[in-house]
Protein backbone atom coordinates (compact mmCIF):
# COMPACT_ATOMS: atom_id res chain seq x y z
CA UNK A 1 0.00 0.00 0.00
CA UNK A 2 1.42 3.40 -1.00
CA UNK A 3 1.57 6.08 1.63
CA UNK A 4 2.91 9.56 2.37
CA UNK A 5 4.53 8.77 5.71
CA UNK A 6 8.06 9.47 4.49
CA UNK A 7 7.05 12.85 3.04
CA UNK A 8 5.10 13.84 6.15
CA UNK A 9 7.98 12.78 8.34
CA UNK A 10 10.48 14.73 6.23
CA UNK A 11 8.27 17.84 6.36
CA UNK A 12 8.59 17.75 10.16
CA UNK A 13 12.27 16.83 10.04
CA UNK A 14 11.61 13.70 12.06
CA UNK A 15 13.79 10.64 11.97
CA UNK A 16 12.30 7.18 11.57
CA UNK A 17 13.26 6.50 15.17
CA UNK A 18 11.33 9.57 16.32
CA UNK A 19 8.22 8.60 14.36
CA UNK A 20 8.55 5.03 15.63
CA UNK A 21 8.64 6.26 19.24
CA UNK A 22 5.60 8.49 18.62
CA UNK A 23 3.66 5.56 17.16
CA UNK A 24 5.05 3.13 19.75
CA UNK A 25 6.43 0.74 17.17
CA UNK A 26 9.95 -0.20 16.15
CA UNK A 27 12.01 1.76 13.62
CA UNK A 28 11.98 -1.34 11.38
CA UNK A 29 8.17 -1.19 11.33
CA UNK A 30 8.17 2.47 10.26
CA UNK A 31 10.72 1.66 7.57
CA UNK A 32 8.68 -1.31 6.29
CA UNK A 33 5.49 0.79 6.16
CA UNK A 34 7.23 3.67 4.38
CA UNK A 35 8.60 1.27 1.77
CA UNK A 36 5.16 -0.28 1.30
CA UNK A 37 6.38 -3.69 2.43
CA UNK A 38 4.03 -3.88 5.39
CA UNK A 39 0.47 -2.60 5.68
CA UNK A 40 -0.33 -1.19 9.11
CA UNK A 41 -3.39 -2.24 11.07
CA UNK A 42 -6.36 0.12 11.28
CA UNK A 43 -5.50 1.22 14.87
CA UNK A 44 -1.93 2.07 13.81
CA UNK A 45 -3.17 3.92 10.72
CA UNK A 46 -5.54 5.94 12.96
CA UNK A 47 -2.67 6.68 15.34
CA UNK A 48 -0.56 7.98 12.44
CA UNK A 49 -3.48 10.05 11.15
CA UNK A 50 -4.01 11.61 14.59
CA UNK A 51 -0.30 12.32 14.93
CA UNK A 52 -0.19 14.23 11.64
CA UNK A 53 -3.67 15.78 12.09
CA UNK A 54 -4.81 14.22 8.84
CA UNK A 55 -7.29 11.57 7.78
CA UNK A 56 -6.19 8.02 7.00
CA UNK A 57 -6.98 8.63 3.33
CA UNK A 58 -4.62 11.62 3.34
CA UNK A 59 -1.76 9.35 4.36
CA UNK A 60 -2.56 5.93 2.93
CA UNK A 61 -3.57 5.22 -0.61
CA UNK A 62 -5.74 2.15 -1.03
CA UNK A 63 -4.82 0.42 -4.25
CA UNK A 64 -6.33 -2.48 -6.16
CA UNK A 65 -3.71 -4.98 -5.02
CA UNK B 1 9.68 22.62 10.39
CA UNK B 2 8.71 21.10 13.71
CA UNK B 3 11.24 20.54 16.42
CA UNK B 4 11.89 17.05 17.62
CA UNK B 5 10.38 16.81 21.03
CA UNK B 6 11.61 14.33 23.58
CA UNK B 7 9.02 11.60 23.83
CA UNK B 8 8.35 8.81 26.22
CA UNK B 9 10.00 5.57 25.24
CA UNK B 10 8.09 3.38 27.68
CA UNK B 11 7.04 1.04 24.91
CA UNK B 12 10.64 0.19 23.95
CA UNK B 13 11.64 -0.17 27.60
CA UNK B 14 8.70 -2.53 28.23
CA UNK B 15 9.70 -4.57 25.21
CA UNK B 16 13.29 -4.88 26.45
CA UNK B 17 12.01 -5.86 29.89
CA UNK B 18 9.68 -8.50 28.40
CA UNK B 19 12.55 -9.90 26.33
CA UNK B 20 14.80 -10.01 29.41
CA UNK B 21 12.09 -11.77 31.45
CA UNK B 22 11.58 -14.29 28.66
CA UNK B 23 15.34 -15.00 28.60
CA UNK B 24 15.35 -15.56 32.39
CA UNK B 25 12.34 -17.89 32.26
CA UNK B 26 13.80 -19.83 29.32
CA UNK B 27 17.12 -20.21 31.12
CA UNK B 28 15.27 -21.31 34.27
CA UNK B 29 13.28 -23.84 32.29
CA UNK B 30 16.45 -25.26 30.70
CA UNK B 31 18.15 -25.57 34.10
CA UNK B 32 15.13 -27.24 35.74
CA UNK B 33 14.76 -29.57 32.73
CA UNK B 34 18.40 -30.59 33.10
CA UNK B 35 17.86 -31.09 36.86
CA UNK B 36 14.79 -33.28 36.25
CA UNK B 37 16.59 -35.27 33.55
CA UNK B 38 19.99 -35.80 35.14
CA UNK B 39 19.33 -35.32 38.86
CA UNK B 40 17.69 -38.74 39.44
CA UNK B 41 20.57 -40.57 37.73
CA UNK B 42 23.55 -38.54 38.83
CA UNK B 43 22.64 -36.84 42.13
CA UNK B 44 19.87 -38.49 44.18
CA UNK B 45 19.82 -42.03 42.79
CA UNK B 46 16.18 -42.08 41.65
CA UNK B 47 14.78 -41.19 45.09
CA UNK B 48 11.06 -40.51 44.52
CA UNK B 49 10.54 -37.31 46.50
CA UNK B 50 13.36 -35.22 44.95
CA UNK B 51 12.46 -36.58 41.51
CA UNK B 52 8.81 -35.54 41.92
CA UNK B 53 9.93 -32.17 43.25
CA UNK B 54 12.27 -31.66 40.30
CA UNK B 55 9.51 -32.53 37.83
CA UNK B 56 7.00 -30.25 39.61
CA UNK B 57 9.47 -27.35 39.60
CA UNK B 58 10.24 -28.01 35.94
CA UNK B 59 6.54 -27.94 35.03
CA UNK B 60 5.96 -24.79 37.12
CA UNK B 61 8.86 -22.95 35.51
CA UNK B 62 7.71 -24.24 32.10
CA UNK B 63 4.28 -22.68 32.60
CA UNK B 64 6.00 -19.48 33.75
CA UNK B 65 7.94 -19.50 30.50
CA UNK B 66 4.71 -19.89 28.52
CA UNK B 67 3.25 -16.83 30.30
CA UNK B 68 6.48 -14.92 29.58
CA UNK B 69 6.25 -15.87 25.88
CA UNK B 70 2.65 -14.64 25.77
CA UNK B 71 3.61 -11.37 27.47
CA UNK B 72 6.55 -10.95 25.11
CA UNK B 73 4.32 -11.58 22.09
CA UNK B 74 1.69 -9.10 23.28
CA UNK B 75 4.37 -6.47 23.87
CA UNK B 76 5.72 -6.69 20.33
CA UNK B 77 4.61 -4.21 17.69
CA UNK B 78 2.43 -5.54 14.91
CA UNK B 79 5.22 -6.19 12.40
CA UNK B 80 7.34 -8.11 14.88
CA UNK B 81 4.29 -10.03 16.10
CA UNK B 82 3.59 -11.02 12.50
CA UNK B 83 7.21 -12.15 11.98
CA UNK B 84 7.09 -14.12 15.25
CA UNK B 85 3.75 -15.78 14.47
CA UNK B 86 4.77 -16.62 10.88
CA UNK B 87 7.94 -18.27 12.21
CA UNK B 88 5.97 -20.11 14.92
CA UNK B 89 3.44 -21.36 12.33
CA UNK B 90 6.24 -22.58 10.08
CA UNK B 91 7.95 -24.28 13.01
CA UNK B 92 4.75 -25.95 14.17
CA UNK B 93 3.89 -27.14 10.65
CA UNK B 94 7.35 -28.57 10.03
CA UNK B 95 7.35 -30.16 13.49
CA UNK B 96 3.98 -31.80 12.90
CA UNK B 97 4.62 -33.06 9.37
CA UNK B 98 8.22 -34.18 9.87
CA UNK B 99 7.52 -35.45 13.39
CA UNK B 100 4.75 -37.77 12.24
CA UNK B 101 6.79 -38.94 9.24
CA UNK B 102 9.79 -39.53 11.53
CA UNK B 103 7.68 -41.63 13.88
CA UNK B 104 6.35 -43.54 10.87
CA UNK B 105 9.87 -44.28 9.64
CA UNK B 106 10.43 -46.55 12.62
CA UNK B 107 7.05 -48.30 12.20
CA UNK B 108 7.75 -49.09 8.55
CA UNK B 109 11.37 -50.08 9.27
CA UNK B 110 13.02 -47.25 7.37
CA UNK B 111 15.10 -46.49 10.44
CA UNK B 112 16.36 -48.98 12.98
CA UNK B 113 16.45 -46.74 16.05
CA UNK B 114 13.75 -45.28 18.31
CA UNK B 115 12.76 -41.74 17.18
CA UNK B 116 13.69 -39.15 19.81
CA UNK B 117 11.41 -36.21 20.53
CA UNK B 118 14.53 -34.09 21.12
CA UNK B 119 15.33 -34.38 17.39
CA UNK B 120 11.95 -32.86 16.56
CA UNK B 121 12.45 -30.10 19.15
CA UNK B 122 15.83 -29.27 17.59
CA UNK B 123 14.31 -29.26 14.10
CA UNK B 124 11.49 -26.97 15.29
CA UNK B 125 13.99 -24.64 16.96
CA UNK B 126 16.10 -24.38 13.81
CA UNK B 127 12.97 -23.87 11.68
CA UNK B 128 11.77 -21.13 14.03
CA UNK B 129 15.12 -19.35 13.83
CA UNK B 130 15.16 -19.62 10.02
CA UNK B 131 11.61 -18.22 9.96
CA UNK B 132 12.57 -15.30 12.22
CA UNK B 133 15.67 -14.45 10.18
CA UNK B 134 13.85 -14.65 6.83
CA UNK B 135 10.97 -12.59 8.27
CA UNK B 136 13.33 -9.85 9.43
CA UNK B 137 15.13 -9.86 6.08
CA UNK B 138 11.83 -9.65 4.21
CA UNK B 139 10.78 -6.47 6.03
CA UNK B 140 14.18 -4.75 6.15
Amino acid sequence: MKNRLKVLRAERDWTQAHLAAELQVSRQTVNAIEKGKFDPSLPLAFKAARLFNLTIEDIFEGGNQ
Amino acid sequence: MNEQTPISNDWAQNQHQNTRHLAYWTLGWLVTTAAAAFGPRKIWDFATVPTMLAVAVNLGVGFGMIVAIRRHLRGLDELHRKIFLDAAALSMGVGLVVGLAYELFEDIKLISYQPEISHIVMLMSVTFMVGMISGHRKYQ
